[in-house]
């Protein structure tokens, strides 16, 4: 009779373990899943924003400050080594395109240019889908780093090799501010 | 001012299990109409029951009719809701078009829901509607006129709050309602029509009337007439609270909430009626296509009669939202 109970225990106690082993692991595939999102949309970025440089280059002499700005800091995020290094670098990269983007809008006949119209919306919705690929990437990583810390997967998933992935944070209130700007400048 | 707080209490799992639950019983209703009205017309016209116990034949051919139809406007009652507004698949040769297949893919990427197929519909009202059995299969459908009266971040607010819709499951539930709606009313008309020259016959006129039987028929004859007024007030009650909640959704997607109630007011005071879109479909739309007068009275009997929540209640909730996000 003791032998069965022990046996059951045991059963109950694997299947749960297993459950939630298996549910860490699809969780963990939906994180990397959003990180890859992430880095589609900056590789999309960085092929986009010479098209955009070159479009623009000629008829914006005056701004030649924020369109240098953007060419040193895509090369500067193109050559990024780390994930750190790279996160931080496409950080400068985004506010220097936000500056960039915020400047063509002021220019009515920049924005009709029938080459320039388009590319600035390629590039509006890809700094979109970034900034919603990274709000998408901290809210799943965050629901597998909370899960990863409560009690009972805390006790079985760091000898199973699974580990916390960081999360974005908005460094300066700018960034957060960006949308308001946006909407000023274009009424 | 407590409505929304309650709704924002009810997080979207919940919704989706809600929404399940209700079209599972909303499609066992309208199956259960039908073979109440089929059994009202085997006892009363053809008198079945009174050489003992039967198979009934019209309420058979009814439930068995009824549930073919609810099966097949679970299934198909995107492509009817589609067809119906004249609605073409979005080509992405247009540069406003492709503006719009952008922000729907930038908020699919926000929501983590699957790309919806994109539809514009050729009227010049400003509107939106979502339409499809689960996200997989969904549709996001808005008019010309919308596109050409909203900027960017505004279309953003509408596309995001018909996505909540998307993923609260509540366009499963509205599309059923829709198809049934549609079903229904055209059912009724040709019922009562048929009543009305018909008359009653044969059946009736038999012994076996009595008091229940007049009081069965006196029933009956409230729920046909009734069928098409108590589909719409259905249609108007599960429409109404689901709209603060996605507009909530909305504004926790694009963090935007200002944009979208600009949206809101320039969809309102666009007050010209939305042609192409018809009322059995009016519940599915962002602003009541009907127009204007329809949503600007606020209080209990406009509460109830119009599908869609005031407006300026609407619009202060999202802009409270903004105030709080600043603070």
């Amino acid at each position: 009779m003791f032998f069965f109970l022990l046996l059951a225990l045991v059963i109950i106690l694997a299947a749960f373990a297993i459950g939630g082993y298996n549910s860490l692991i699809q969780i963990r595939n939906q994180v990397r899943n959003a990180w890859k999102q992430i880095d589609i949309q900056l590789k999309r970025r960085h092929d986009l924003i010479p098209n955009l440089v070159n479009a623009v280059k000629g008829q914006m002499e005056f701004e030649k400050g924020t369109l240098e700005r953007v060419i040193q800091a895509r090369a500067a995020a193109v050559g990024a080594h780390s994930i750190p290094d790279s996160m931080a670098k496409e950080d400068v990269l985004s506010s220097a395109l936000s500056k960039l983007l915020a400047v063509v809008e002021n220019y009515p006949t920049l924005k009709a240019n029938e080459s320039v119209g388009p590319l600035m919306e390629e590039l509006t919705t890809t700094e979109n889908q970034i900034s919603f690929a990274r709000q998408f990437y901290n809210d799943i990583t965050t629901k597998y780093n909370t899960k990863l810390e409560i009690f009972p997967t805390n006790l079985f998933a760091s000898s199973f090799g699974f580990k916390m992935f960081p999360l974005f944070t908005i460094k300066d209130a700018g960034e957060r501010e960006t949308p308001t700007v946006d909407l000023s400048l274009k009424n | 001012m407590t409505e929304p707080f309650i709704l924002q209490a009810r997080n979207f799992y919940e919704q989706q299990a809600h929404n399940r639950r209700m079209t599972l019983v909303i499609m066992s209703g309208f199956v259960l109409l039908f073979g109440a009205i089929g059994l009202g017309i085997d006892y009363f016209y053809l008198g079945v029951f009174e050489e003992g116990f039967v198979l009934p034949p019209v309420s058979t051919i009814a439930v068995v009719m009824s549930i073919a139809f609810a099966v097949g406007c679970f299934n198909g009652g995107s492509s009817l809701v589609l067809k119906s507004t004249e609605a073409v698949q979005a080509d992405p040769i247009h540069p406003e078009n492709q503006r719009l297949l952008n922000i729907v893919r930038e908020i699919s990427l926000a929501s983590g829901l699957p790309v919806p197929r994109v539809y514009i519909i050729p009227d010049d009202d400003p509107n939106a509607f979502a339409t499809g059995k689960n996200p997989d299969t969904s549709s996001l459908a808005v008019t010309r006129g919308l596109l050409n009266v909203l900027d960017r971040d505004e279309l953003q607010g509408v596309v995001a709050h018909e996505m909540s819709h998307i993923r609260n499951y509540d366009i499963r539930l509205m599309t059923t309602v829709a198809a049934f709606v549609g079903i229904i009313v055209l059912l009724s008309d040709v019922m009562v029509r048929g009543l009305r020259f018909g008359g009653l016959s044969k059946g009736r006129r038999s012994k076996s009337g009595g008091s229940l039987g007049a009081l069965l028929f006196i029933l009956w004859i409230i729920v046909m007439i009734f069928a098409p007024l108590i589909t719409r007030i259905m249609a108007m009650m599960i429409s109404r609270k689901r709209e603060y909640l996605a507009d909530a959704s909305a504004a926790e997607l694009t963090r935007n909430p200002i944009a979208l109630a600009n949206a809101l007011s320039k969809l309102e005071n666009a007050s010209a009626p939305t042609k192409s879109i018809k009322q059995g479909v009016a519940h599915l739309c962002v602003v009541d296509p009907a127009g204007k007068s329809f949503n600007e009275k606020e209080g209990f009997w406009a509460e109830l009669f119009s599908t869609h929540p005031p407006m300026q209640k609407r619009i202060m909730y999202l802009k409270s939202m903004a105030y709080q996000k600043s603070g």
